[in-house]
């Protein structure tokens, strides 16, 4: 999928990205399924690429990590799918089809690039960050959203209760984490 | 040319506890021929079995997985052939059976009836590539190819033996899932 690009969006509010990726080991996560997103760059990718009790998995269309995941499920391998909202976007019928159809512990963080600093997802002024939310909800898929370090405790029990009752979860990260 | 059920009768002979993931046509086929636990059926979601399979292969290195792979489902997911070139899974045999044709829907041809799959697959890195298109070679050498060290890719040539029922409430059966999981878990090493 071909991703938005980096538009220079910057901001004061406090998003750890060392902090995320605890919350990701804290929680069982073996695998990250990954294709690249300027928004979670250099907070989480790199330091992920880089992390030795993480294993790395770099794909080339992100519908790739519903199957990988699913895969890695069934020997209860936890994964987390590090993605851009057009990522998740183009990839709704895997999620729909493996994550929902066929209740697969299906654990997405899907970066908001753009979202406005002071306004909720669903008040954006951009059309692909303002209907991910509508879009989980009418998938019947459990999110949440990430903007600050006060959100990040939120991560391990969401990605606990996906694989304890085999269903997907979207973690929206409406910040850019830094590293 | 080979016929489908011909091939995976000659396949079937070969699988004892590898897990075959199987799509659409070739799963239908391979269901009727082959139904074990160690199935696992990928479908709803056209072109993810080698994604499957990946997955599969990542979390049990000890285990062989074959995957049955369509022409037209591949199609939607080549890029799954670069990532597993550089995942290299050893344990992870992938098959595509191309009959040229997008069998479960009509059968329309694909695209590009003459796109040369094993090709693609050699210089996404795959450790070996094969073509089949005559049983004989086939039941030679499927022994080897199911053992060698992967990622191993096969394009078999194919064609439909007859109409398929696909009874796809039977094939996605959640009872399949659970007990295609608790099969995995109590041969975990």
């Amino acid at each position: 999928m071909a991703a938005e690009t980096d538009e220079g969006v910057s901001d004061d509010v406090s998003l750890s990205g060392g902090q995320i990726i605890a919350a990701l080991k804290q929680a069982g996560v073996e695998y990250v399924l990954s294709v690249p997103d300027i928004h979670t760059s250099l907070g989480l990718l790199f330091p992920i690429a880089s992390d030795k009790d993480l294993r790395l998995i770099r794909v080339c269309k992100e519908d790739e990590c519903i199957g990988i995941a699913s895969g890695l499920s069934y020997s209860d391998k936890r994964a987390l799918i590090l993605i851009q909202y057009t990522g998740f976007l183009d990839s709704l019928n895997a999620i729909r089809a493996v994550g929902v159809e066929y209740k697969q512990p299906i654990c997405m963080m899907v970066g908001l690039l753009g979202h406005e600093a002071g306004k909720l997802p669903s008040e954006s002024g951009r059309c692909g960050v303002r209907i991910i939310e509508p879009i989980c909800d009418a998938m019947g898929i459990q999110h949440l959203l990430v903007s600050d370090d006060a959100d990040i405790p939120k991560i391990a029990p969401a990605i606990e209760v996906a694989y304890a009752q085999s269903k997907p979860v979207t973690i929206l990260i409406g910040r850019r984490p830094k590293a | 040319m080979m016929k489908r059920d011909e091939c995976f009768k000659a396949l079937a002979r070969h699988i004892s506890d590898q897990v075959v993931v199987a799509t659409y046509s070739s799963a239908v086929e391979w269901n009727e021929i082959n139904p074990r636990v160690l199935n696992y059926f990928s479908m709803g979601a056209m072109g993810l079995a080698s994604s499957h399979g990946l997955g599969l292969a990542l979390a049990r290195p000890d285990k062989r997985i074959v995957v049955l792979d369509g022409d037209g489902s591949l199609l939607m997911n080549l890029g799954s052939l670069v990532t597993i070139g550089a995942v290299q899974p050893k344990n992870l045999v992938h098959f595509v059976c191309n009959n040229g044709v997008y069998e479960a829907n009509g059968s329309h041809p694909i695209p590009n009836p003459k796109v040369d799959f094993s090709g693609l697959a050699r210089s996404a890195g795959y450790a070996a590539c094969y073509d089949f298109a005559e049983l004989p070679s086939f039941e030679q050498q499927i022994a080897h190819v199911l053992e060698q060290d992967g990622p191993v890719f096969g394009t078999l040539h194919i064609e439909r033996t007859r109409p398929l029922t696909y009874d796809y409430p039977t094939l996605y059966a959640a009872e399949k899932r659970r007990a295609l999981k608790a099969e995995l878990k109590r041969t975990a090493p």
